[in-house]
Formats: structure tokens, sequence, C-alpha cells
């Protein structure tokens, strides 16, 4: 079509267009291909923000239903500060978080630079079953843990004749180790990251001032990974924080996290409340994103 | 034996199966610049390293003022070193970092404060103790690098190409201060480069390394002059390579045969076979072009050749000159007189080659 058009217009034309032949036919696919970066921008947004939007406006609605808005209220934000159920969940989610992001950062850590810098034994094998936990589904990890702690528990308690109340059993305590063992990997990974960056020169040149391995490990690696390792522990702290599969299978009696707590409100009914609580738990991601943010800006300055 | 700094017997660093470093013996004196000079892969980083600590010899010892330090780490040796590319601690001011090895030592803070001071100054680096290195240019990184190793006063100073991250000013410029420092101090200097021209200006000896052995030690002026091999004398400057056979030798004199074209004489190191297949090095501006045969009574070799190719660089000209077997020698004439005739030569017209037979060296490796 276009051809036949041109070659009817005549030699000035043709001319004209000889010019810029390509450009028509090209801006035309530049205009399509910005519309449709466009419509994958928005798309893409709505999809991914729009249910947490609406979740944050309806912890505002002063209403049990949860689909009609019919006035701006905080009562669900102060009926979650007086349930009782709800703070000892959070206490009990913080409690495991500060506590698995400490054992795991300090394990990761310390798995990084032993696989990074020392050359072992079957070092290739380990380092794939340290990727373990990071793929294998939450579900499996769950229930392996699940039977790993009840046979545990069960050899502990009868080779050292636990009955009664002494008997050890699945609480927080087990969702503390199970949260530690798949923090390791995250912490692992991160850290070594920042390892595989770091220039070794600096390390040798501390020991040629006369630094010895600890001293030169204090003063010049530590400080230098440390935005890697912090970056470790806040990743460690929100992936413990929203457990709720491996929590659900390693956990006891009386020892309910938040997430769990969460799902045991919603089989009873989709409540203002739950908005409530997960508008309060997405504040303390963002913060924690926020804050990690600042803390390697300022290491880094 | 009291003199010597470092003295490395029979040094082989084997990393699996491959020896980056094969039986080396060196030995340094004490207030010496010297330099490991040669490609990269030669292992000459890697002979540095040991003096340092960083890697341990496979076998062999290295000696520091006498005491055996082959096996001890770097923090247990009284070397520091200058690293390729600083290596300054980020994380730490200039003062921190120019500091580090004395805090190590646990000196007072008043002292370490009052050496990093001065040192900074013997740098020429005042006032600049609270920043941090990235602040810093790359010249006056260097700079700080330097002054981090010698506040330490070390019995030996380390520097692993130390000046090649620099622009070529600044790198001339520091190649005279470097040498300069040197003479003020009286620390032995150990310099690994892969540029002869850099070792050629500061050393007072260089060892030529080439796949992990060390082919010739000496003077800059013995290794121009006197290479032991085609190698130190191909990497060393230019070069015009003849192969020929020896016919004859006798006391440092050798008579060799240049294929079909003549017979001539050279200097020589050793007492060469007859019928050994050898190599003539002449280097070009030891050879003297005439546009006629030249009736020189002290150039005992003259051939007429061929000019290949002309170029005029400004401060001298240099000639490709075929010879009659085809061989190909390069000429670099000094542009002394205003009115040179040579000037006017073209290529295709014939020129004569002159040189005295002891500027001409055989080498049989």
């Amino acid at each position: 079509m276009a051809v036949q058009q041109q070659v009817q217009r005549g030699p000035a034309a043709r001319a004209q267009s000889q010019t810029h032949p390509p450009r028509k036919a090209g801006s035309r696919l530049l205009t399509w291909g910005n519309r449709l970066l466009w419509a994958n921008m928005i798309f893409s947004f709505v999809f991914l923000y729009l249910p947490i939007v609406v979740l944050v406006a309806f912890s505002f609605n002063d209403s049990r239903l949860a689909a009609r808005w019919s006035g701006f209220t905080l009562k669900w934000y102060g009926l979650m500060f007086t349930s009782e159920a709800v703070l000892t969940a959070f206490w009990n989610s913080l409690v495991v978080a500060v506590v698995s992001t400490v054992i795991s950062t300090i394990l990761g850590t310390m798995t990084a630079i032993g696989m990074e810098r020392f050359r072992f034994p079957f070092r290739k094998t380990y380092d794939g079953i340290l990727y373990l936990p990071v793929i294998v589904p939450d579900i499996v990890m769950g229930v392996s843990l699940l039977a790993f702690f009840a046979l545990a528990l069960d050899v502990i308690n009868s080779s050292f004749n636990l009955t009664g109340d002494s008997t050890l059993r699945a609480g927080l305590g087990t969702v503390i180790i199970a949260h530690v063992a798949f923090n390791i990997s995250f912490v692992a990974i991160v850290v070594r990251t920042s390892l595989r960056d770091f220039n070794k020169a600096l390390e040798e040149a501390a020991m040629d001032l006369g630094a010895n391995e600890w001293t030169t490990f204090r003063r010049v690696t530590l400080p230098l990974i440390m935005p890697g390792i912090l970056g470790g522990a806040l990743l460690a702290f929100t992936l413990s924080l929203d457990d709720f599969v491996i929590t659900f299978f390693t956990t006891g009696p009386g020892a309910t996290t938040l997430p769990i707590e969460v799902f045991g409100r919603i089989r009873r009914a989709i409540g203002p409340d739950i908005n409530a609580i997960s508008t309060v738990m997405l504040v303390m991601s963002i913060g924690l994103v926020v804050l990690s943010q600042i803390l390697q800006r300022r290491s880094s300055n | 034996m009291t003199n010597i700094d470092v003295e490395l017997v029979d040094v082989t660093k084997r990393f699996g199966d491959f020896e980056a470093v094969k039986n080396i013996s060196l030995q340094i004196q004490q207030g010496e610049f010297f330099s490991l000079l040669g490609p990269s892969g030669c292992g000459k980083t890697t002979n540095l390293r040991m003096i340092a600590g960083f890697e341990l010899p496979s076998e062999g010892e290295i000696y520091l003022k006498g005491q055996p330090v082959g096996q001890l780490p770097p923090f247990k040796r009284n070397v520091n070193t200058v690293f390729q590319n600083y290596a300054l601690f980020p994380h730490m001011t200039i003062a921190d970092n120019v500091g580090f090895g004395l805090e190590m030592k646990k000196l007072p803070k008043a002292e370490v404060k009052q050496r990093v001071n001065d040192t900074l100054e013997l740098v020429r680096l005042p006032n600049l103790g609270e920043r941090k290195p990235r602040q810093l240019s790359g010249g006056q990184q260097q700079r700080v690098a330097l002054a981090r190793a010698l506040v330490n006063r070390p019995d030996v100073l380390l520097l692993d190409e130390p000046l090649s991250a620099l622009d070529l000013k600044l790198r001339k410029a520091m190649q005279l201060e470097l040498k300069e420092l040197q003479n003020k101090l009286g620390i032995t200097f150990i310099f690994v480069t892969h540029d002869q021209e850099e070792a050629m200006t500061m050393s007072d000896r260089i060892a030529v390394m080439d796949h992990g052995v060390v082919l010739q030690v000496g003077t800059p002026t013995e290794i121009y002059e006197n290479p032991a091999t085609r190698f130190v004398a191909d990497f060393i400057g230019e070069t015009n390579f003849l192969p020929c056979t020896v016919v004859g030798c006798d006391n440092g004199i050798a008579t060799v045969r240049l294929g079909e074209i003549a017979q001539i004489n050279a200097a020589c190191d050793a007492q060469l076979p007859a019928g050994q297949e050898a190599t003539v090095i002449i280097r070009p501006e030891k050879i003297n072009i005439h546009p006629t045969r030249p009736d020189d009574a002290t150039a005992d070799t003259i051939f007429a050749g061929k000019v290949a190719e002309s170029v005029y660089i400004g401060t001298d000209t240099r000639f490709a000159v075929t010879l009659a077997d085809n061989a190909t020698v390069n000429v670099r004439h000094q542009n002394v007189s205003v009115d040179d005739p040579l000037t006017h030569v073209r290529a295709g017209d014939t020129v004569y080659l002159s040189w005295q037979s002891a500027a001409a060296r055989v080498l049989t490796a």
C-alpha cells in the first residue's frame, strides 16, 4: 500500500519521503511500544499495590462487613491493642524474630566466611546443601521439621526421664530453631555476595602492617562487610516475622505467632480487625526496609 | 654478609601443577633499589608476595637480615608493601590508614600522631589526615600508600607495580620522587614492574624474569649493554637479531658466519664451539648508516643494503635496511647535523651499515 502510493505521488514526493523513509513505521512502533510499556507499568502497580491499598483503607472502615465503606474509624486498632491474644502473638513473633535473627546472622556470617575463604573436602557439596532451604518448599520444610522435632523431643524426654511439667514440648523454642534453620541460608547467601566483592588486598595490607588474623577481621573485614551482614539480618528478621507455614508445623500450644493468630481469626470471619493487624505488620516491614537503607547508606559514607 | 638485607635461596613456588617461581636465588644489598622486571605472569609478583609473606615458598628459604622468615606470616616480618591499587582502607581516614601499623605495634597515641604527621609531610601530603581515601586523587592515594608503609620504618619496602595506575606524566614525576625518597631514607626497595624504562630509571640493580626464572641480574647498564639471553635483549630496548653459525671463538671475540653474507667478529661471554647455531645481536643506535661506502677505520663490520623504509621522528631517523640475504636490520640515526645527506635517502636506495665488532654480541640462549 505505502509503496504504491509513493510511486503514484511522483518524483518530488518520492525524494522527500526518501529522506526519512523508515521514520513513519519506526515512530508508530515506538508509540505502540511506549503505550504498552505504560500499560504494563500501570497494570503491574495496580496488581501489586491495589490489594494493599484496599487492606489499609478498610482497616479504617467503620463496618463489620468487609465489602462496604461506612465511615472512618480507629476502633479496630484500639480493639487490636486491647486484645490479649493479639498482643501475646505479637510479642511471640517479636521474640522469635529477634532471637532467630541474632543466631542465624552469626552462624550465617560464619558459614559465608568459611565457604568463601577456605578450601576443604566436600566444599561443593556443602555449597549445594546450603542453598536447599531457599528452594525447598516451605511445606516440605515444615513437615520434615515436625517429624524431626517429634523424634528429638521424644528421645530427649525419654533419655532424661522428663515427665509432667518438665516435659519438653514443641513451642517457641522449636519455632526459633526452625527459623534459624532456614534463615542461615539466606544470611549466608547475602553475606557471601559482599565477601565476593571484597578486595582481598585490604586484608593483606592489614596483615602487612602487623595485624594478626583476628585483628584484621575485626578492624578491616568486618566493618567493610557490615552492610551485607545487616542486609542479611534484616532479611532474616522479615522472613521470620511473616513466616506462617514452617511456624504452623513446628509450634505448640500456647506459642502463637502473629501470622498464626491472623490465620485463626480469618477462619472465623474476615473482619476489619485483621486488616488493622496486617496494616501494622505492613508498616513494620516498610520501617525495617527504610531502616536498612539508612544503615547501609551511613556505613557506605 | 651483614649488609645483605634480603636473600632468597633456591626458592620455588608451586600453585598446584603450575610452577610460578622456579628455583630462584637472589641477594639484595642493604639500601639497594632492586627491581624485579618481566612480562606479566613471569613470577615477579609471586616472588615479591613470598618476601612479604602473602605466599609461602614451596621449597627454599627466604632470609631477612640473616633470619629465616620463609614460613612466617606477614605480620611477623619487618617489611611493608605498597600495593598495586594502593589497598587503602576505605572506611578509615588518611591519618588512621597511615597510623594503622604503628597502632598495631601499640605505640603511644601521641607518638603515632607525630610520626603520621611527619610521614605525611615526607610524602608531601600535609593537612589531608582527616579525609577518606576516596576523596583523594590517584596520585595522592599513591602517596598515602607509600606513607602507610614507610611510617613503620621497615627493613625492606616492597612495591608491587605501584605506579601503573597513574598517568604518564605523574608516573615520571613519581619515579624520580621515589628514587629521591629511597636515597634519603636509605631503606632497601624491592620494586616490581613490567615497564623496562621504569626499571632502568630507578634501579641500582635489576633482575629480569621470565616464566618463573631469573634470566639475569645486573645494573641497568650491564643488562642493556650485555644481555645474557635473547629474551633479555628483546625485552629491554630494541635489538636486531641476526642468525649465525659460530666459526671460531677466542678470548671473548667470536667469529661467526651470517648466512651467506659475510663472516664477522662479535663479542661473546663464553667459549663457543665451532659450528654452533647462535644469534648476533646489535642495538639499532650502535649501527652507523652512510649514503656511500664509509672510510671508517674503527668500524670493522661494513655491509651494503637497500633501504626498505625510513621514518623521520625528529630526534632521529629510523631506517629498516634489507641486507643481501633478505635479513632486515633496524638502524637509528641521530639527526645531529643540519644538512645530513641521509635525509634525502629514500626507500630502494643503497646505503652502507657499519659497526664496531665489540658492539655486536653473540648469544646462544
